[in-house]
This record gives structure tokens, sequence and C-alpha cells, in this order.
């Protein structure tokens, strides 16, 4: 009797990744899930924060494709590792801050380990060649099964009949001729393939679910780092540049300020650790100070507090301000006009 | 039998998934596991992820701010 084999397959939470594993799961392999969270993941975070998400139905679309499939899925934190690939991508930078090729072959790597370790046989992902400019071309997919060390133990099942025939297909533990050719940047094969399994909710059809492929967050995470003028971050620094409006009036300050009841909600747990202000006559937003700051630069982000206050077109508007140390006081000032903020202040 | 507390509150999904799941491989099968969650995201994903893998959803209590999940672990 042949032995079943067992594969491990990279689970995004999008489309491709979950017709992978269903291509795989229908030639009767066992396949698991695997999922990375990398701090920088667009999910999760972002549906909790904001108040006007949090009537959307929220869930962990890697969760939930691994339940559509029936598989177990594994959730394995790569925050502190993940922080060498942001850093010090060998193969650079895709239009933003995204090390998408490096990004690649650090998951197969992880993957690759987990199979060693839980005595699997093969890895699949559902990278489909031509959908994205740095890691999936047909000239970088090999170094990816190069560089993470996962060679011919890595199968991409959505196009694996335009490449070389991979160990799970020499040995046959795999049909090849049940695999696919998908090529390119349309989604009308992998929706044709959504539709014959049946498949008619997923999520992300086009991939992508991460913060660094976006503009806006990069722009905030290269002010970070010339500001701290290091290029390091911890898991709190990449999680506030998802939240808030981020200005900064002086090199060596900046201020985050929320712009709704929920990310005021989620600021207020980090506000122990950061000189903040809250206006008290009027509405206003919690706004963090990121930095060091004398007594003007104190007084310039109580008046930006003001700003973005019910009180912002009032002569006076309270400020109360409270330090890291615990000291608090409270200043009254008038708020910047939308004239007196420049638009190089906003990140 | 032991009842435990995880605490992630505060934490954002999948956070308090992944320590969910890094707790529960400490446990034993019976062993019973209250988290304390803030993250709405907490009341799909971790019933999501006990199904899964075969765990038991004993109690979902959700107040203002503060979410508890017991579940009981299965070998």
């Amino acid at each position: 009797m042949n032995q079943q084999r067992k594969a491990i397959a990279l689970i995004s939470g999008g489309l491709d990744s979950m017709l992978a594993a269903k291509v795989i799961l229908e030639q009767g392999v066992h396949v698991e899930g695997i999922n990375f969270y990398t701090g920088f993941c667009v999910e999760g975070h972002t549906h909790a924060i904001r108040e006007r998400d949090r009537r959307r139905p929220k869930r962990n679309n890697a969760l939930w494709v691994a339940e559509q499939l029936g598989i177990k899925l594994a959730i394995i934190d790569v925050i502190d590792e993940y922080k060498e690939v942001v850093l010090n991508p060998k193969h650079g930078y895709g239009v933003n801050m995204n090390p998408c090729l490096d990004c690649k072959g650090f998951m197969v790597k992880k993957a690759l380990q987990w199979m060693q370790a839980n005595s699997f046989d093969f890895i699949i992902t559902g990278e489909v060649v031509g959908q994205r400019p740095m890691s999936q071309r047909s000239n970088t997919m090999p170094i990816v099964a190069k560089e993470s060390g996962a060679g011919d133990r890595l199968l991409r099942p959505l196009c694996a009949k335009l490449m070389p025939p991979t160990l799970p297909e020499r040995e046959a533990w795999v049909t090849r001729a049940h695999l696919h050719e998908f090529n390119g940047r349309s989604r009308k094969p992998q929706m044709a393939l959504a539709e014959q399994f049946g498949i008619t909710n997923y999520a992300q059809p086009a991939g992508g679910c991460c913060f660094l492929t976006n503009e806006s967050y990069s722009q905030k995470l290269a002010d970070l780092w010339q500001a701290r003028k290091t290029r390091d971050y911890e898991l709190d620094d990449i999680m506030l540049l998802k939240v808030g409006r981020h200005l900064r009036p002086r090199p060596h300050f900046k201020i985050i300020v929320g712009r709704e009841a929920g990310e005021n909600k989620y600021l207020e747990g980090y506000r122990h650790q950061f000189t903040h202000f809250r206006t008290v006559n009027y509405t206003g937003p919690l706004v963090l100070l990121d930095g060091k700051a004398d007594e003007n630069d104190v007084e310039l982000a109580a008046r930006l507090t003001a700003r973005f206050s019910q009180g912002k077109n009032s002569e006076s508007v309270h400020v109360l301000v409270e330090e890291k140390s615990g000291t608090s006081y409270t200043l009254d000032v008038r708020p910047l006009h939308q004239d007196e903020i420049p638009k190089e202040w906003y990140i | 039998m032991t009842h435990e507390v995880l605490d992630v509150r505060g934490q954002l999904c999948p956070i308090p998934v992944i320590r969910t799941q890094n707790k529960v491989k400490t446990l034993q099968g019976g062993d019973i596991l209250d988290i304390l969650c803030t993250d709405p995201g907490t009341l799909s994903d971790i019933p999501a992820w006990c199904r899964i893998h075969g765990h038991k959803l004993i109690n979902t209590q959700q107040g203002d701010d503060e979410i508890t999940i017991t579940i009981e672990v299965t070998d």
C-alpha cells in the first residue's frame, strides 16, 4: 500500500493559496496549512481598530480558508526573525518598502523547517508565474526554491506545468497532469477553478496582504528610521504606523492623532509610553507625542491637538498634557489654523 | 485537569490566536483555558481555531470592553 504523502501549504488567506491546497488535497495528499505573522499583515488589526470597521464581519482569512478546506493551520509568529528581511533584503525592495522576493524565500525556508520537524514531504504555495512583478516571475521563482533550501520539494500547483517537474511529481506523489499552467496577472483561471471546486466565497482575489506594499505606510516607516537615525523597529512601532494621522512638525518629534473613537481607544493602550494630549472642554482626539519635546514643542503639539478637536474654530481650547513621568497639567491654547499646518508635516 | 487563564487583552488578532495555540501546546486533554481578550476579532478567530484543531468551545462572554472565551483542550 502506498504511503500517504504529506504537504505543508503556505496559506495567506487569499484565493491562490486556497486553490493550491485544494488541488493537492484532491490528489489524496494529506495537507496542513501554515501562516506567518510578520507584524505587517493587513488583516486582523486594521479590521479591529477602527470604529467604522467594527460592524464588519471579522475573520482571520487564513483560519477561514483552513476551515473551508478542512485542514489544520499553524499560525507562526515570525515578528523578530522577519526584521532581517525588512531591514536588509538581499534582493532589495519593490515599489515601496516591500521586500517581496526575500519575503517569499524566508517564508518557504520557515515552511521547510516546519516540514522537516513534522516529517512532511513537500511544500506547496499558491504562486503563479508572472503574477507579481518581483517574487513571481519565471526568473525569480527558482531563486525562492534555491535560497530557501526547499529545492524541488517546493511545488506550485497552479503553474507547475510551466516549470520543470519537482520531486513530488517525479515520484508520483502527485499527478502532474492534474496540476495547472496558470500564467500572468489575469484572475480568470483562478476564478474558473474556484467555481469548479464550488468555492464561491473568498477574500483578496488579487492577493496582497502586507502593509509594506502600501505607499503611505512605507513613508511612515522610512520617516521613523530617519528620525531615529537607525533602521530598526519593535512591534509597537510598526503597529502604531497603522493607526491615526502622523504629523512631524519638527525633526525631533512627531504626533499620532487618533482619527475616530476606535483609534483613540487603541492609542489609549500606548499612552503611558508617550507624552499625550487630549482636549478638556471640547470633544477631541487622543494624541501621542513620539520623540523629544521642549516647552515650545509641547505647546505646538497642544495647538495641533486643539486643531483636530471640535474646538478647532474657538479662540481657546484647554488641553490636558500628561507626560510619560505621570505629571499632568492643562494648557490653554489657540488651535492652529489649517493654513498654519504645512502639508509637509503630514507623513 | 487544570484550569488556566491566558490574558491577551490589548492584543490584536492574530496574536491572541497565536498565544492561544502556543498555550494549548503546554496543556493536556481535559484542561480548561479562559482567554481574556479585547479584540472583537477573537470572537470569530478563536472559535474557528478550536474547530480546526478539534478543541471544544465551552463559553463566550462578551462585556462592553472585554471578552472571555473558555475552551476545553482535547488530545
